[in-house]
């Protein structure tokens, strides 16, 4: 027999006074999770409170109910097992509703526009490769500037050079899209020290580059394919060791930076062997032109509907991930049978989890892994 | 020549083994499995109660890349063809074990099934044997253009190593990086000057192999297809070394062993796990009781397989 919820047995105590309310809390962690249904939790005055997510599928807003009684505000959600799912909650007083971390939550996700908190459902664990391990020999990131005639600007760089880096060694080269953000939120530096170590990914120089204007460099942009292309990957390939073949090298990018790359293989097909595109905005109309995107999309719809309409090989190899909350998991659906159409081996993985950093990074391992495998079928010890 | 293969050393055995069987004279070390971290033989020297006398066959190695340019850059060469080699046989190995175990999983007639199982697993096996007999010729393509033995660096690091075998009473083989194990022991030319015994785990045991198969299911993206390295020293013959077999293979899953141990057949899938000694020699006998993968995919004695 289901147990019944931890707030159904609130529910029933008798006197429902604030001290019963606050032992409660102090005894349960918020978001409570039994099973496949999780109870998220205010206290506080509120003429109404909202859970607010971007759970593709759910109302974007979804009210929590006051118990009878009490200034207790609950929502029990079902969520699939292995979900990791961000959120905040709106508070309404007075007409005015302001939109806050969940106080009682500690745990918190964070991205370029802020932070957010983050409920972890029943089976969802943060992997161990993502954390600092002391075992980990750490790689070292180097500061470079790549003065662009393409872009009309001095392009910063941060380059990962791998533990144990050798000159007399050649390695694999990975260009990561919205670099400075996939270093800060998506913990990419730990990420590679630990698969690096574990011999599940390569020993790889990684260039890290960040964005000028984000949103016209990475919407299929000519002068940002050069950049890449003409500019960046031959000044890596004359002063450092790098391999320097197709196969040796992958685009990388998460939403707008997936376009990039995709765009960047595209322009230049033959140069890069592998694309790595996490939650890609590949944003596309099958009739008409409405596509809900605004106006940044449209050189990117124009792009992927051209590309749709002609699927070419870009790339020998293409590993696609997305979340199954973000609106953009049909978009991203879609784009399988067209990679493998062109005939590329695709490699695709969805998660329950939304359009967010901490998704991007719990896919590395299987992305990484599959674009550049390490030594670890060599090593018996 | 007596050959002892155990199981991975994280609790040593190797020091009881080499005091009973060879307890008199010094004890050849090859730990070039290690790469950079060859010389860290602290603990192995320690427990051969100090009677070890490393061969630095990595450390020769890096010699030879810094003192003959030429070969180095042959060498670089060759990597990149075996890689391009490798690409190809594994692009074809994989649609090939699908096809097996696809088969495998269908229904219909069972007589039928088997039938077209035995070929799909046969077409694998010719494919593993073309690959091996590919990789050989490009390796001696390259040996035939640049002869080990008339490179003076390595003329001399042949000569030493072979000294050093020639004084040992046994011979102790590491694991590690099983690639970076066989090329070196190929080049320094190894198995012409083996006369001692030897005792080898992990690595150090594919690469007494006629055949080299990498193997691992349980890599980041799902279970790897085994493949064919390449030769080993042929020390011994007709068996495959499984080290951490528990660890590194789906045994639970006897369909799909059942598959590794008939691709490999009739060499025998021998597991090497914690704690295991086989007392074998390279003539071909093998102790009963030795456990190896049946042809149904359990696991069994050497005998009842």
């Amino acid at each position: 027999m289901r147990r019944k919820l931890a707030i159904n047995r609130l529910k029933e105590r008798r006197p429902l006074d604030p001290a019963v309310v606050s032992r409660f809390l102090a005894r349960h962690e918020v978001p409570i999770v039994e099973g496949s249904r999780c109870t998220f939790l205010y206290q506080g005055e509120a003429s109404e409170v909202h859970l607010v997510h971007r759970i593709f599928g759910l109302p974007e807003r979804i009210p929590l109910r006051r118990l009878h009684g009490t200034h207790l505000w609950y929502l029990v959600l079902e969520l699939p097992d292995g979900s990791r799912v961000e959120y905040q909650l709106e508070i309404s007083r007075d007409g005015h509703g302001e939109r806050i971390n969940d106080p009682l939550n500690p745990r918190l996700a964070h991205s370029p526009l802020g932070s957010s908190s983050v409920c972890y459902a029943r089976g969802y664990e943060v992997p161990e490769w993502t954390r600092p391990d002391p075992e980990s020999r750490p790689g070292s990131l180097v500061d470079l500037t790549v003065p662009s005639r393409a872009l009309r600007r001095a392009c910063p760089v941060t380059l990962y050079l791998p533990a144990r880096f050798r000159r007399i060694a050649r390695y694999p080269l990975l260009i990561v899209h919205d670099g400075g953000d996939y270093l800060r939120y998506a913990a990419a530096q730990t990420v590679l020290d630990n698969l690096i170590h574990r011999m599940d990914v390569a020993e790889t120089i990684v260039a890290f580059v960040h964005p000028g204007d984000r949103l016209t460099e990475y919407a299929n942009s000519a002068a940002h394919a050069r950049y890449l292309t003409a500019e960046l990957v031959p000044r890596l390939e004359a002063e450092f060791p790098l391999a320097g073949t197709p196969s040796a090298r992958c685009l990388m990018g998460a939403s707008f930076g997936a376009v990039a790359a995709l765009s960047a293989a595209y322009r230049y097909p033959g140069v890069y062997g592998s694309l790595l595109l996490q939650s890609g905005s590949f944003v596309f109309t099958d009739i008409g032109d409405e596509h809900g995107g605004g106006p940044a999309f449209e050189p990117v719809v124009r792009f992927i509907n051209r590309y749709r309409a002609a699927p070419r090989r870009v790339a020998d190899r293409v590993f696609v991930s997305c979340g199954v909350y973000e609106p953009l998991i049909i978009r991203n659906r879609s784009m399988v049978p067209t990679f493998e159409a062109a005939g590329m081996a695709v490699r695709y993985v969805e998660s329950r989890d939304g359009h967010s950093w901490e998704n991007w990074r719990d896919r590395l391992r299987e992305g990484l892994s599959w674009i550049f495998p390490g030594p670890q079928k060599f090593y018996y010890e | 020549m007596k050959v002892t293969l155990l199981g991975p050393q994280r609790r040593p055995t190797v020091d009881a083994v080499a005091a009973s069987l060879y307890p008199e004279g010094p004890i050849a070390t090859i730990t070039a499995g290690w790469q950079d971290r060859e010389s860290d033989d602290g603990e192995l020297g320690k427990v051969l109660g100090g009677r070890d006398v490393n061969l630095g066959l990595y450390r020769r190695w890096l010699d030879v890349t810094e003192r003959d340019p030429l070969f180095a850059a042959g060498e670089r060469r060759l990597a990149g063809l075996l890689d391009e080699l490798a690409g190809g046989y594994l692009l074809r190995l994989g649609h090939a074990l699908e096809a097996v175990y696809a088969i495998q999983r269908g229904g219909g007639n069972d007589r039928l099934r088997a039938n077209v199982l035995a070929e799909a697993i046969e077409a694998v096996r010719e494919l593993d044997a073309a690959h091996l007999r590919r990789a050989g010729a490009v390796r001696g393509e390259f040996y035939a253009e640049l002869p080990p033995h008339e490179r003076p660096v390595i003329a001399e690091h042949r000569a030493e190593v072979a000294a050093l075998l020639g004084g040992a009473a046994a011979v102790v083989v590491t694991g590690g990086h099983v690639g970076v194990l066989a090329d070196v022991l190929h080049l320094f030319n190894v198995a012409a000057a083996l006369r001692a015994p030897v005792i080898a785990w992990s690595a150090g045991a594919m690469a007494l192999a006629d055949r080299i198969v990498l193997f691992g299911d349980r890599s980041a993206h799902g279970p790897g297809h085994p493949e064919i390295y390449g030769a080993g020293l042929s020390v011994l013959r007709g068996v495959v070394p499984l080290p951490h077999a528990r660890a590194r293979l789906l045994l639970d899953d006897m369909a799909r062993m059942s598959v590794f141990a008939r691709r490999f057949a009739p060499a025998r899938c021998v597991l090497l796990e914690h704690g295991t000694r086989i007392d074998a020699d390279s003539d071909g006998g093998w102790p009963p009781g030795s456990r190896v993968l049946g042809p149904d995919g359990r696991v069994t004695t050497w005998e009842a397989a």
